[in-house]
């Protein structure tokens, strides 16, 4: 279990940000994989006083606070009907109930985990992480940044009537992912997410250009690399991928007829 | 004398129910002095290993702590913390602290402060050089290997059950009947293949806990969340060195035990501190270390043959299994027994048996008791191979087990010749055809999507108590206004006992269940009884109860007869009062109970104590429906039907929760429940995050119905129910499996990436 | 630090550890229907309400709770009774160590759910492990429960 001297309950953004600039410092989220973390720190900076815990949407966007729980992001009216359901889809199967009402949005992202739902259904999407000091960057290219001491404070969702489509396979139903698949389509254009390969979500962009579902689904899939681990081999993953992805679109192609 | 059933075989609310359903502070957590010192272990890093040097002068030196112990400090006689009775098979291989560390997680000290934080943080200061030995990981490379788990001269073995530590053998026999290979190499149709089952954790929701504290007579006092009060008594006796009457062993509510409570897993620390302090102590297991260091099912490999003529009639049945104890012998030699006793026996029309196996020593965590004990592994092997039979014949499995099943009235040579007096097998394999629309839906339903709906079925059987071994014994006292305190040495780990044994007891009394006080376990109080294990509760203790009532019936009118100066021949007992059916005498049980306290000599109390010389089984049929996506492999249970013969079922709804909640486990041993060690023996399934339990989305529906026989020698007919629910699932499962996608799967658990390796390899 | 809150309707004053978890403070407090059954978020043993929403307590700072409302199974003892007796009239408590938990975020189901389908049920509940029953005995119990007072 994390241990630490002193709790701070940031009350602006700057003052968690110069907290944060010591290595014995540490973000608290929603405490769940942090909590389980054998570690020793000095302080615990807590962002819940600074009004991230909200979902706005404006003509343009979503606008998700780091603080905001999973648990609302699978329950947000807007967000759900927007995305045809998909934020309820990605995050229905996590632990439970319970678990959603604590995990966060931010720490969920900001962790960059092999096994995130949340990271894999937001990158087809036209995603951005808001950082205190980085500015807003899209999501895929946080994802391959280093991890540094800056804040996460929001994300990003722009509006751009994407249709997309969100599934996953789980050994037990509230297990982590063997894979997690997510796919949008906008103009003939397609994006392709794959995350639990076991590693963090990365996304591909093709052209429909009159490719079969079958072709479109192995070229994506196999643009990927695949790792082996107690849920699954690299193979069977690969093979996961393909399925998925080819079902999904042929599920756009029939609601396009 | 007939009682009627008026309690028995009703649906009554367990006498605990409502502090449990409030969460009132019963378990042992609840009940440890809030002064307790907080005891943890430092656990090895190693598989295998000698600790060269150990240096806990700057633990102790840490503030708050009171005690550090390591191998040092404790008793060097070799004990086993298998709860049997003695003298116990399983073999006296353990210290509670040893030189030799046997795997990853084996304790290397104790330590014990104020305070968790205190403990945690003075842990890191116990300094520790390790000559690191290699392990033996592979089991199938243990007996004979160049590496002995057990090189010790010390290790002994009390009973003859071929162990022999020299040989990393834990136990090793042989049973036959008749000429198997002679009958095989007859048979038109032979299945030869090989099973294997994890050592899956029983993890119920309490962890293993026990608190211990020095009583005013300065004698070791154990609350503990345990299934063996009486075994515990002894087994610390043994560990310390200490006599058994200086132990005192309490049970208060557990949360749940499937048999890993039948060992002595964490008691045994919490007691040395206290006799080293005389200070109270508790000791509380993480999950983690109840995930890896524990006492889990044994993993097995099971080699099974079956021959049968052209028509289907099974002739022999051939089955060897190597069983993996780990790195010590907690009921290695016992439970491997079951893996064919306990399968072989259902094919009652076979010539030939034969049942050899290896138990062998490894550097994995130690296994133990979990629910089925062995017969759940035979089970899958055996049930498996005879569905492998069918798919060989063109046979429905259904109509191949209808041909061979054993039947009511059979000797049974594989089951220690005893003959069964008891049996619905043939019932419940009608009863669940019907629920589950087998003929329908045999072998599958093709839904049109790339998913096939299909069907598999399984049989089981178990046992009820250990014959000639096991011993309960129950008391009974009248008390005034006439109600009854029953005290039990059987342990309620939530199964209901507490309440079961009273609607025994109300109705041989003929009371309401209100006027049954009951009282577990507390070995200073209760009578002795071998615990709570081998589904032996209800068909042995529940004996002692009727024996026990029997007697108290007839002291109650001998009194009445005094009281009322006439002769007791002339009286009848209805429960409420002593009558004469023949004149107007009579008396109420009040007013005996009022009146024997006052001016009496004769002791208004009952003490009985019951053992068998026969086990009687009983039966089951497991039928599963799943869905499977051939695409992906993926599985998902859409129904589970089940029908049981236990006998009479004294709570049905007990008797129901038991059998859906077997199931459910069943479910978790079948696809879900993975065990597996790293290279260097690490267990890698070692939190709930890991080691998936089925969830309420994973099970489907679970329907459980009941077809009785009588058995005669249990109570009111009952046999058990316990541990058999856990049987069928597996090899049911793995049936459905193989009528959908045409691939057995032979290893548990049946993940979809296995199925779709099978598909694509066809 | 010293944290107030109100817990089971009591308004409340504690000196906690910064790094304390709301679990060992409640169970400190006497709140013993509060159980730990895994340390990974995985088993729901330890559910309480806070604000209302049912939380994991074993992961949940205690500082976090200042001025919220702590709702346990002891400040829910008539609601817990009335449920409680569904599942007793089903077999369905067994050991009782998941019990409490359960009960919580059944009642927390209660509040925010309308008239779930078996399916919401068992989904909104997939976080509340259970290892003796096998889950359809407290699917019925849940479902006689909800459907009280007939329709």
């Amino acid at each position: 279990m994390i241990r630490f001297k002193n709790y701070v309950k940031a009350s602006s953004l700057e003052e968690a940000y110069t907290l944060n600039q010591k290595k014995s410092s540490v973000i608290g989220g929603g405490m769940m994989w942090l909590k389980m973390q054998n570690r020793v720190k000095v302080t615990l900076i807590d962002l819940s006083g600074l009004g991230l815990d909200t979902i706005e949407e404006t003509e343009e966007e979503f606008r998700i606070g780091a603080m905001c729980t999973l648990r609302e992001l699978e329950t947000h009216k807007g967000l759900n009907t927007y995305f045809q359901g998909v934020m309820k889809e990605c995050t229905r199967f996590i632990v439970g109930t319970q678990f959603r009402n604590g995990a966060t949005v931010g720490g969920s992202v900001f962790g960059r985990f092999g096994f995130s739902d949340i990271t894999t259904c937001l990158l087809p999407l036209d995603s951005y992480v808001e950082l205190y000091q980085g500015g807003i960057v899209p999501l895929k290219d946080f994802c391959t940044m280093k991890f540094d001491r800056d804040i996460l404070v929001r994300i990003i969702i722009k509006k751009d009537g994407r249709k997309v489509s969100y599934a996953s396979q789980r050994m037990a139903k509230t297990d982590f992912p063997q894979i997690a698949c997510c796919i949008s389509e906008k103009d003939g254009n397609i994006a392709v997410s794959v995350g639990a390969r076991p590693n963090l979500a990365e996304v591909v962009y093709l052209e429909k250009a009159g490719k079969s579902a079958e072709e479109l689904a192995a070229e994506a899939a196999d643009s990927f690399r695949y790792g082996s681990n107690m849920r699954g081999s690299a193979e069977y993953r690969n093979h996961l991928a393909k399925v998925y992805i080819r079902r999904m679109l042929e599920q756009f192609e029939m609601e396009g007829k | 004398m007939e009682h009627k059933m008026r309690t028995v075989n009703t649906p009554v609310i367990k006498k605990d129910a409502k502090a449990l359903v409030t969460g009132k502070p019963v378990y042992t957590d609840d009940l440890a002095p809030k002064d307790s010192l907080i005891v943890k272990i430092l656990r090895s890093p190693h598989a295998h290993a000698l600790i060269k040097n150990i240096d806990t002068t700057r633990a102790e030196a840490a503030e708050g702590i009171v005690c550090v112990l390591t191998y040092k400090d404790v008793p060097n006689k070799r004990f086993t913390m298998a709860g049997q009775t003695y003298p116990e098979p399983s073999p006296y291989d353990r210290l509670i602290l040893d030189q030799r560390l046997r795997f990853v997680g084996d304790a290397v000290a104790i330590i014990a402060g104020e305070s968790e934080r205190a403990v945690e943080h003075a842990m890191r200061f116990i300094k520790v050089e390790y000559e690191v030995l290699e392990p033996v990981l592979d089991f199938h490379k243990a007996k004979d290997g160049d590496i002995l788990v057990h090189p010790e001269d010390n290790w002994k073995s009390l009973c003859p059950v071929g162990a022999d530590n020299k040989r990393n053998l834990c136990a090793s026999g042989i049973d036959e009947d008749g000429d198997v290979d002679e009958i095989i190499s007859g048979c038109d149709y032979v299945v030869e293949e090989v099973y294997h089952t994890k050592a899956n954790q029983q993890a119920m929701m309490e962890t293993f806990q026990a608190f211990t504290y020095l009583d005013s007579y300065g004698r070791l006092n154990v609350v503990a969340s345990t299934q063996i009060p009486f075994h515990t008594r002894r087994i610390l006796a043994h560990a310390l060195d200490i006599p058994k009457s200086q132990v005192r062993v309490i049970k208060p509510r557990i949360g749940g035990g499937f048999g890993a409570k039948q060992t002595v897993v964490a008691e045994v620390y919490a007691a040395i501190v206290t006799m080293k302090t005389g200070k109270p102590a508790k000791m509380i297991y993480t999950r983690y270390e109840s995930q890896i260091a524990s006492s889990p099912r044994h993993e097995m490999e099971i080699k099974v043959r079956i021959g049968a003529d052209k028509n289907g009639l099974i002739q022999a049945i051939d089955v060897y299994t190597l069983s993996n104890t780990g790195a010590f012998g907690e009921h290695g030699p016992t439970t491997v027994g079951l893996s064919g006793h306990k399968s072989i026996p259902l094919y009652g029309r076979a010539k030939a048996f034969r049942f050899a196996y290896d138990v062998v020593y490894t550097n994995h965590m130690s296994a133990g008791a979990y629910r089925g004990y062995g017969a759940t592994q035979g089970l899958f092997a055996v049930e498996s191979a005879v569905n492998e039979l069918a798919a060989k014949l063109h046979m429905d499995p259904v109509v191949l087990r209808e041909k061979n099943m054993v039947q009511e009235g059979d000797v049974m040579p594989a089951y220690y010749g005893e003959t069964l007096n008891s049996c619905a097998l043939d019932r419940c394999m009608a009863r669940a055809k019907e629920m589950i629309d087998w003929d329908k839906k045999f072998p599958y339903v093709d839904m049109g999507n790339g998913k096939v709906r299909s069907v598999g079925v399984a049989m089981a059987m178990q046992g009820s108590a250990i014959s000639n071994v096991d011993v309960a014994s129950v008391e009974i006292r009248l008390n005034d206004d006439g109600f009854y305190t029953l005290l039990i040495g059987a342990s309620d780990m939530g199964t209901g006992c507490d309440t079961t044994l009273s609607q025994v007891a109300a109705d041989c009394l003929e009371c309401d269940l209100d006027e049954i006080v009951v009282h577990g376990t507390d070995t200073d109080v209760s009578p002795y009884d071998s615990g709570s294990y081998a589904s032996s509760t209800m068909y042995l203790t529940g004996m002692a109860v009727v024996k026990a009532c029997e007697e108290i019936r007839g002291k109650i009118v001998k009194k009445a007869s005094e009281y009322l100066n006439c002769d007791k021949e002339t009286l009848e007992f209805d429960g409420k009062r002593v009558f004469q059916p023949e004149g107007d005498l009579e008396i109420s049980l009040k007013d005996i109970g009022n009146q024997i306290m006052c001016c009496n000599d004769d002791t208004i109390s009952a003490g009985a104590t019951h053992t068998s010389n026969v086990s009687p089984p009983p039966f089951m049929v497991g039928m599963a429906e799943i869905e499977l996506d051939k695409e992906t492999g993926t599985v998902e249970m859409v129904d589970y039907v089940a029908v049981v013969d236990c006998g009479t079922t004294v709570n049905p709804n007990l008797a129901r929760v038991q059998t859906e909640g077997g199931i459910a486990q069943g479910i978790g041993m079948a696809l879900y429940e993975e065990i597996s060690y790293t290279e260097k023996g690490q267990l890698r399934e070692n939190s709930f995050m890991q080691y998936k339990l089925p969830t309420r989305m994973d099970v489907g529906d679970i329907r459980v119905e009941f077809e009785s026989s009588y058995e005669p020698t249990g109570p009111f007919g009952a046999k058990s129910i316990g541990e058999i629910v856990i049987n069928t699932p597996s090899p049911a499962i793995a049936n459905a499996v193989a009528n959908a996608s045409g691939v057995y799967v032979r290893t548990l658990p049946i993940t979809a990436e296995k199925i779709y390796q099978g598909m694509k390899n066809k | 630090m010293e944290i107030g809150f109100i817990l089971n309707g009591k308004r409340i004053k504690s000196d906690i550890a910064d790094d304390a978890t709301l679990f060992s403070v409640l169970r400190d407090k006497g709140c013993y229907s509060v159980k730990c059954g895994c340390e990974t978020e995985n088993c729901g043993l330890c559910t309480v309400l806070v604000n209302g929403k049912s939380r994991l307590s074993c992961s949940f700072l205690a500082a976090r709770v200042d001025n919220c409302e702590v709702v346990t199974l002891e400040g829910v003892q008539k609601e817990a009774e009335e449920f409680g007796m569904y599942l007793a009239g089903e077999g369905a408590e067994q050991c009782g160590f998941c019990s409490p938990g359960l009960i919580m975020n059944v009642l927390a189901m209660e509040q925010e759910l309308e008239s779930p389908d078996e399916e919401s049920i068992k989904e909104y509940l997939s976080g509340n492990l259970c290892r003796c029953s096998g889950y359809v005995s407290q699917l019925r119990a849940i479902n006689k429960y909800l459907n009280r007072g007939g329709v």
